[in-house]
């Protein structure tokens, strides 16, 4: 049952890998208990401050799947998969020294010999962390554990509820009926997912209200309204007695204390959370009566070396049931295991959700039980908004609030807790003015981030001393914003502010040339109709120009007009990668690319690659794009090796271009057999399709033949995995420097549709991309993400699909292989000339040593050894010059 | 113009490289001139003609002719096309580390014809 995910860095103890720079170090062994958002977060932090320098770090969960945004839960219905909810970098359990092991539960704990259990083996410890979160607790009700009752809480839980759902359904051919037993924020949440599911749904609650943990008598009202205009029905001051089933042992009925009886085919259970400290209680450790195990604010048990964090931990006296304060617990051990003295404070318990669509926001002393506190109300039943702050005596400082129906100033308002509000309360509570006084009076010590506890003075910081100029800097570089999101304007506001102040320029100028960003730019060739960069320059621009506006300019001009590269005024634009079609290397050569779409190629196509290589003296090497690369070619000898190519039928790859590179591949249907569309025919049509379109960034695309995922699409900007019905497409995806998974954007669509939606995707992104500004930047700089770029590219909801669509059939129809045209033209050939005086002369400093088999640039020590030559010993090939 | 504190005897010997036409404007070449590698720059505003060495003195690499041409402020450069240090094209100082320059040569268009000063030795 146990799956190894990673395996760490165990080689210390294996003497045929000792590895001597780490061997005489000691290390010890840190077991995590639990494999939750906490946990998560605990790796992460012990990860950057490099504790898996001196930790081991084994972390066990019970479930099969690595950590997951359980806050997200619900939104799971709407995803393709569980791996959807993952959080964060994926690599973080590629770390050395860390290990994961799903589907594996710590089983039991011997404190006193430091050790546990795991698959019925014995591991042992210097240090164990309980994580083990809590499990959803079913009120003892007669007939809760019939067929059709659930719990929400796990992925598992809420497959085992679609199915359910899903074969009721079918069975009843009526809508099923549901009934969610608590109306709190869990029971909400589960509504919310049974509506999804298309289920007629009631919700149960005891108390006289809905969340009355975060919501006071007035906010209750407001959110049964808006729960009941969604077409929910609302039960309040109810008990439920009992569940009755039906001949087959079925959920059919619930009886209550109070009121009629109520028909249903489902039912779940949201009634609240247990700690799971059955671990803890198993090893004699100290459990508060009313379960969780108890912690002091190192968060450390009654025995030493063993930790508790989040919801199985009783620290302060109480168990914290929200994500926030856990991770501040994870932060506490973290820095503990280091040797560090942090302790946890009281945390905060303010939230905000979105609850069935509607906003609701809980924050400080949201109920007023401050001595003398002051209640300031708005209420619109009629919208279904109420809004209420809670005030000291004196009107000034802010105490807490609930808002429901229009959380917008919950950003805003939440890091004032215990701050003056600065003004008349009224502006905050106002429809109109929701956003209230600017963050100017926020003080440093403010926390903004409740997830990350990052404060206003953090924030601050990030933009003065440590130079991030955007939200992503900053949420890089503080965490700000990171979990739940909600703080983000805020972030936004204190970044701008800052900036502002610091005397930043929040300009996206291309260059000193031009005072407008690329998209900028590119709207005005596109109006204007410019087609010279002089003419750009004169119009638009200042000075001579540069090296970032003239590709810019270039690109822009290519994109726009299916021209040749190097045409008159364009060849001074251009980088001599572009100018000469050709990568260059370290040192003045260059190598080769010929297409090979789709990755598929005749060996003929291989042997005439080969004899080039072979003829002119080239490093072979493959990529990881499936094409072969030809190094060391000089320039003179570019037009020689290309007239080779382009004989046999080979066309430029366009490797120098910030451009399409390569749609890679799997095999396919059409020899796996496990493929169930052709992906090499996609992939191969994609490629000539998209072949030459000059674009912000390099372009790649993946398309797999099925969810094996063997051409690993979802690290492309576009990637396409075959379904039985069609196509998934994947937006976003990039490996390099910030890797990121691409997001689904679109299922099962015929090839067709497929290739509307690559088309306006790619052609959206060349308009309005900044400079050097890859796909997965690019979908989350654009105002409203993934789902407005969706709405442009399938919905065309900004009326320009029809011109994205004629200028990608522009494009497709004006291609020309840039290769073979040159070839064609002397006066382009020119270009390629080594020395102007002496066209054919090779660069004598060129010196080269072999390497396996082949040739590689000499060093610089060994240029002084080396009996340097422009070429090893090659057939010398006459140029055409 | 350029004074050569070293060698103040020898006026450099002016060497005929290629036609003023053969140099497209505002994109560099490289020639050889007396056995050393030259970079020549065409800039397209001016019409005048600036040689520098074409070695890359970051890399080793000979691609200086390679770069692109531009402007930084009211300074003409070339942007070597390895790793983007600017050079000013009027003194071969490099902007972005005041300790590395270009050689630089004078230049003399004579009926068309582009001629490249390299100073005498011996």
């Amino acid at each position: 049952m146990s799956e190894v995910l990673q395996r760490g860095n165990r080689r210390r103890r294996d003497p045929t890998h000792a590895l001597p720079s780490v061997v005489d170090m000691e290390r010890s062994t840190l077991v995590v208990a639990g494999a939750g958002m906490v946990a998560r977060r605990l790796v992460e932090a012990l990860v950057e401050r490099d504790a898996t320098s001196r930790w081991d770090v084994e972390v066990y969960g019970e479930e099969v799947h690595a950590p997951y945004d359980r806050v997200a839960l619900t939104s799971y219905f709407g995803l393709s998969g569980p791996e959807e909810l993952l959080l964060g970098d994926a690599s973080l359990w590629d770390t050395p020294g860390v290990t994961l092991h799903t589907g594996t539960a710590v089983e039991s704990v011997d404190a006193a010999a430091r050790t546990v259990v795991v698959g019925g083996r014995e591991r042992r410890y210097d240090a164990l962390v309980l994580a083990t979160g809590s499990y959803a607790a079913v009120p003892p009700v007669e007939g809760a554990d019939l067929r059709g009752c659930f719990v929400y809480r796990t992925v598992d839980d809420l497959d085992a509820l679609r199915a359910w759902v899903s074969e009721r359904g079918e069975a009843l051919g009526r809508p099923v009926r549901g009934a969610v037993v608590g109306g709190g924020l869990l029971g909400l949440e589960a509504a919310g997912a049974l509506t999804t599911l298309g289920t007629d749904t009631t919700v149960v609650e005891f108390a006289d209200r809905l969340m009355p943990v975060q919501v006071d008598a007035g906010g209750g009202e407001a959110l049964r309204r808006l729960v009941e205009g969604l077409g929910v029905a609302v039960r309040t001051s109810t008990a439920t007695s009992r569940v009755v089933a039906d001949d087959a042992g079925r959920v059919t009925r619930m009886e209550f204390a109070t009121g009629d009886p109520l028909d249903v085919d489902v039912v779940v259970f949201a009634t609240g959370v247990r700690p799971r400290d059955e671990l803890a209680r198993g090893a004699g450790l100290a459990v508060h009566p009313r379960g969780g195990v108890l912690a002091d604010a190192a968060c450390r048990t009654s025995d030493p070396a063993v930790y508790a964090v989040g919801e199985v931990a009783c620290v302060s006296d109480r168990v914290w049931g929200l994500v926030g304060p856990g991770y501040t617990m994870a932060e506490v051990v973290a820095d503990r295991l280091l040797g560090g003295e942090a302790t946890f404070a009281d945390a905060d318990l303010s939230t905000k959700l979105k609850l069935l669509g509607v906003d609701v926001a809980s924050f400080g002393d949201a109920f007023g039980t401050t001595p003398d506190s002051l209640e300031v109300v708005y209420a619109d039943p009629v919208q279904g908004l109420y809004k209420k702050l809670v005030l000291s005596d004196d009107a000034s400082t802010l105490l807490g609030g609930v808002l429901v129906g229009d959380a917008s100033a919950y950003g805003s308002l939440r890091p004032l807790v215990g701050h003056p509000l600065g003004g008349d309360p009224a502006a905050w509570l106002l429809p109109e003015s929701a956003e209230g006084p600017t963050t100017g009076a926020l003080p440093d010590a403010a926390t903004v981030c409740s997830c990350n506890n990052v404060t206003a003075g953090t924030v601050r910081c990030a933009v003065t001393e440590q130079g991030c100029t955007d939200v992503a800097g900053v949420k890089a570089c503080t965490k700000a914003g990171t979990s739940c999101g909600s703080c983000v304007p805020m972030v936004k506001q204190l970044l701008q502010a800052q900036l502002a102040e610091a005397g930043i320029e929040v300009g996206n100028d291309l260059c000193e040339h031009f005072s407008l960003s690329r998209a900028q730019l590119f709207d005005v060739v596109r109006v204007s109709g410019i087609r010279t960069f002089s003419e750009l320059l004169a119009a638009h621009g200042r000075g001579r120009g540069c090296d970032v506006c003239r590709p810019v300019a270039a690109s822009i001009l290519a994109s726009l007009y299916q021209e040749h590269v190097l045409d008159g005024e364009r060849a001074a634009l251009q980088d001599t990668n572009d100018h000469v079609m050709a990568n260059m290397q370290k040192d003045g050569t260059y190598s080769v690319v010929p297409r090979i779409p789709g990755g598929e190629v005749t060996p003929e196509g291989l042997i005439v690659i080969g004899q080039v290589a072979q003829d002119f003296g080239l490093y072979t090497k493959i990529t990881g794009g499936q094409r072969i690369d030809l190094f060391g070619a000089r320039i003179e000898q570019l037009p020689a090796i290309w007239s080779r190519l382009v004989d046999a039928g080979f066309e430029s790859g366009h490797a120098y271009g910030k451009s399409l590179r390569t749609v890679k591949s799997c095999v396919g249907s059409t020899w796996c057999r496990f493929g169930v569309q052709d992906s090499v025919g996609l992939a191969v049509a994609l490629e000539l399709r998209y072949r030459g379109l000059r674009s912000p960034h390099k372009i790649k695309l993946g398309v797999s033949g099925c969810a094996r995922e063997c051409a690993e699409a979802r690290g492309k900007d576009v990637g396409v995995i075959a379904t039985d019905q069609g196509w998934n497409m994947y937006v976003g995806g990039n490996g390099g420097f910030t890797p990121r998974h691409a997001q689904l954007f679109a299922e099962d669509l015929t090839t067709e549709q497929l290739v509307r939606a690559i088309d306006r995707f790619l052609m959206y992104y060349v308009r309005t991309a900044d400079r050097l500004q890859r796909t997965a930047p690019w979908v989350e700089s654009v105002e409203g993400g993934i789902d407005a770029i969706r709405a442009v590219v399938l919905d065309d909801s900004l009326g320009i699909a029809a011109d994205l669509d004629a200028a990608m059939d522009a494009h497709v129809g004006g291609y020309r292989d840039e290769w073979a045209a040159t070839l064609e033209d002397p006066e382009k050939l020119r270009k390629f000339a080594s020395f102007v005086n002496a066209p054919d002369v090779a660069d004598p400093d060129l010196a080269y040593v072999p390497e396996r088999g082949q040739k590689r640039p000499a060093t610089a020590e060994e240029r002084g050894v080396v009996i340097g030559g422009p070429t090893l010993p090659v057939r010398t090939a006459g140029g055409p010059l | 113009m350029t004074t050569f504190l070293d060698a103040p005897d020898a006026p450099p010997t002016l060497v005929p490289v290629c036609r003023l036409d053969d140099l497209h404007p505002d994109r560099g070449a490289a020639a050889l001139v007396d056995g050393r590698q030259v970079a020549l720059f065409r800039l397209a505003d001016t019409d005048e003609v600036r040689a520098v060495s074409h070695r890359d003195p970051f890399t080793g690499a000979n691609v200086i002719a390679r770069g692109l041409v531009g402007s930084r402020g009211d300074v003409p450069i070339i942007v070597s096309p390895l790793h983007k240090q600017a050079f000013d094209l009027r003194t071969g100082r490099c902007l972005d580390d005041p300790d590395v320059s270009l050689d630089t040569y004078t230049v003399d268009v004579v009926d068309g014809v582009v001629h490249v000063g390299v100073p005498q030795t011996g």
